[in-house]
């Protein structure tokens, strides 16, 4: 064959990509899933499909930066004697001591309390730097009931009794070896330095009507002070939220897909669940139907980023959102500073999710003394709160512009969807007309 | 003797039971507190931190003695689902039988149920003890990190599953064993341990040599592929 034939190139598979590939020669050689921390990474419909409209003819605008724009919540509200009141409704979600170091939950409640808002134990129980620097801490009530004592339950501010989390709708806790020091294995009762998997039920209910019997009995052991969240994994919300609210819940959590794990198989992270987005009008249409919307609060939570996100969950009906991953993101987590030790872990700045292995060179995701010091949680808390005051500005600018004066008077009227998809999902019209798919003509 | 003070539970509210216990100091010298009528009633006598002795006069509903942190609470008839659930310290007995997850995550304190318990009795337990008279359901000590389960009568399937350091005697039939539970030597410190737990929980006249050890083979504490089909 003559030296210039063309010949065909290299051609990659779409189904057997790299990526592909690379996962089946790497399960091959060590027998085991692939285990990482965060949230989905595949692109999903998100809060980007969405646009508000702004002001125009017929609808007046607020003057940018001199009417009041509020964003006080009140969560809680529906039977708790003490609900929490948050100055922003941008709250820190559950993290728990173990996954992360202790400068970073302290960090986080330092951050969270600058702000006005909220942060969250995880599952681990209560350490004393997140509750010293917490103004509002509320303690996670989890499967595992690692560190759960009566103490705690009765020092917070909030309950929240976790049914699943957005990352692993279903799937329970693990914390690997390598992060099981001795101060981590006496809190949660185990030996030091073995995989600890927490359970995906908990121990002493099972289903909606005991939820409720397990509700009032938290409520009993706390004297009917303290808001009960429940927190589900988006999976059937329609139905969770409505069994939540049955059961008493005096807020809902919805974690969608995109929200972070510090350690899960990552087959169960893309494929198990559903992305925010889909997740969020369901859920509202439930709170409505049992005339609970705003009684009951919803907190959205999974792949928020921005004041944009913000504005646009708040906009579909929830009361609140909570971040994690653009939390730790704030701290100093894939921070390009840090690129030639990423390099050293095999990865790089910005896709760094080894979380499980304690490494962290940014000090948060970790247990190792020396990689913990270099958080300082004094400086980490003030880029918290540097962050959480961008995405509250942002969201004002953006209820501004629609006219709001409120962030909770945002509404689903203000907004267009870009895609097919995010039109399903949210039943807002695409953008430039006023049909959304499954509408009746007309 | 001190007399009793009486709450009846046909005339006051749970509330009102509960906010009269947790109101009391650890260092109060109430005397017994009899509480009548509790008829099924959830969440009775639950977080009391005072060491008084309770009577809950007749059957009770979920989570009695639930988070019970150094109350001696006597039930004086069955248990529903979750009785001393989450335990910190001090003795709930049930002088019946008790529902599922009788003890689950109790932390410190003794739990005796006289009678039977359902399934998974002390579930993810942490350090607490628990004696159970008569039998226990399946999955019992599921998850179980610390403590121990001395079960004088049968065990049901899956007995320790997934166990932890949790140890577990039983001195009738074993249904089967759950995951990574295996039965260990019963020697002299056992026999020690189960016969200073049966002569706390009143039951000095079983023998403690009769009974089997079972703990974790602790195979399952580090993932390893040939083990795949046990997670």
């Amino acid at each position: 064959m003559p030296a210039d034939t063309p010949r065909t190139p290299p051609r990659v598979s779409a189904t057997f990509d790299r990526a592909t590939i690379a996962e089946i020669q790497r399960a091959a050689a060590t027998g085991i899933y692939d285990i990482r921390g965060g949230g989905a990474k595949r692109r999903l419909p998100h809060f980007d499909d969405l646009l508000f409209l702004g002001a125009s003819m017929s609808r007046y605008p607020l003057e940018g930066y001199r009417e009041r724009c509020g964003t006080d919540v009140v969560l809680g509200t529906r039977h708790a004697k003490t609900p929490i009141e948050i100055r922003i409704p941008i709250t820190i979600a559950g993290m728990s001591f173990g996954a992360l170091s202790g400068n970073a939950k302290e960090a986080l409640g330092r951050g969270a309390t600058i702000a006005g808002t909220s942060t969250t134990t995880g599952d681990g129980g209560m350490t004393e730097e997140e509750r010293g620097h917490s103004r509002s801490l509320i303690y996670q009530y989890l499967p595992s009931r690692y560190g759960m004592n009566l103490r705690d339950l009765r020092r917070c501010d909030a309950i929240e009794i976790v049914i699943g989390q957005g990352a692993k709708p279903g799937g329970g806790g693990m914390l690997l070896g390598q992060k099981i020091t001795d101060r981590v294995a006496a809190m949660r009762d185990l030996p030091p330095g073995i995989d600890q998997r927490s359970a995906c039920r908990h121990p002493d209910w099972t289903g909606p009507d005991d939820l409720e019997i397990k509700i009032e009995e938290l409520r009993e052991l706390t004297g009917w002070e303290k808001p009960i969240f429940v927190k589900i994994g988006a999976s059937r919300p329609y139905y969770d939220v409505a069994l939540a609210v049955k059961a008493g819940a005096d807020v809902v959590v919805l974690d969608g897909m995109q929200g972070g794990t510090a350690a899960t198989q990552e087959v169960f992270i893309e494929h198990v669940g559903l992305p925010t987005l889909a997740a969020i009008r369901p859920a509202v249409r439930a709170l409505q139907e049992l005339g609970m919307h705003r009684r009951v609060q919803l907190v959205v939570s999974g792949g928020i980023r921005s004041g944009a996100d913000v504005a646009k969950a708040l906009a579909l009906g929830a009361d609140a959102v909570s971040i994690g991953t653009a939390a730790l993101i704030a701290l100093g987590d894939n921070a390009p500073a840090l690129e030639a030790e990423y390099q050293a872990l095999g990865t790089t700045a910005g896709a760094y999710d080894d979380w499980h292995e304690g490494r962290d060179p940014a000090g948060i995701t970790t247990q190792d003394p020396a990689l913990a010091a270099r958080l300082d949680p004094v400086l980490g808390g003030r880029r918290l709160a540097n962050y959480l005051a961008v995405m509250t500005m942002e969201a004002q600018a953006i209820a501004r512009a629609c006219g709001k004066s409120h962030l909770h008077n945002l509404e689903p009227e203000d907004m267009v969807a870009l895609t097919m998809e995010a039109a399903a999902m949210t039943q807002l019209p695409l953008a430039g007309t006023d049909w959304y798919p499954g509408k009746a003509p007309g | 003797m001190t007399a009793a003070t009486v709450i009846d539970l046909d005339v006051a509210t749970v509330r009102d039971l509960n906010a009269r216990l947790q109101a009391l100091g650890r260092d109060s010298n109430l005397g017994p507190v009899h509480v009548r009528h509790p008829r099924g009633r959830h969440a009775l006598a639950v977080g009391v931190s005072a060491p008084v002795d309770i009577l809950l006069d007749g059957p009770v509903g979920y989570y009695a003695g639930g988070m019970n942190d150094g109350a001696r609470i006597v039930i004086d008839g069955n248990a529903a689902t979750g009785v001393a659930e989450n335990m910190m310290a001090g003795l709930v007995r049930v002088r019946g039988d008790a529902s599922q997850s009788a003890g689950a995550t109790a932390h410190g304190g003794l739990l005796v149920i006289e009678g039977n318990a359902g399934a998974r009795c002390g579930i993810s337990l942490k350090g607490a003890d628990i004696v159970v008279g008569g039998s226990v359901g399946h999955m019992s000590a599921f998850m179980a990190q610390s403590g121990t389960l001395v079960v004088c009568g049968d065990a049901g399937e899956a007995l320790g599953d997934s166990l932890y350091e949790a140890r577990l005697f039983v001195r009738g039939a074993v249904r089967s064993l759950g995951a990574d539970c295996e039965e260990k030597p019963m020697g002299a410190a056992e026999r020690a341990l189960v016969a200073a737990l049966l002569d706390r929980a009143g039951m000095a006249a079983i023998d403690a040599a009769s009974f089997r050890c079972f703990g974790s083979a602790r195979r399952l504490y580090h993932f390893h592929v040939d083990n795949a089909q046990a997670y």
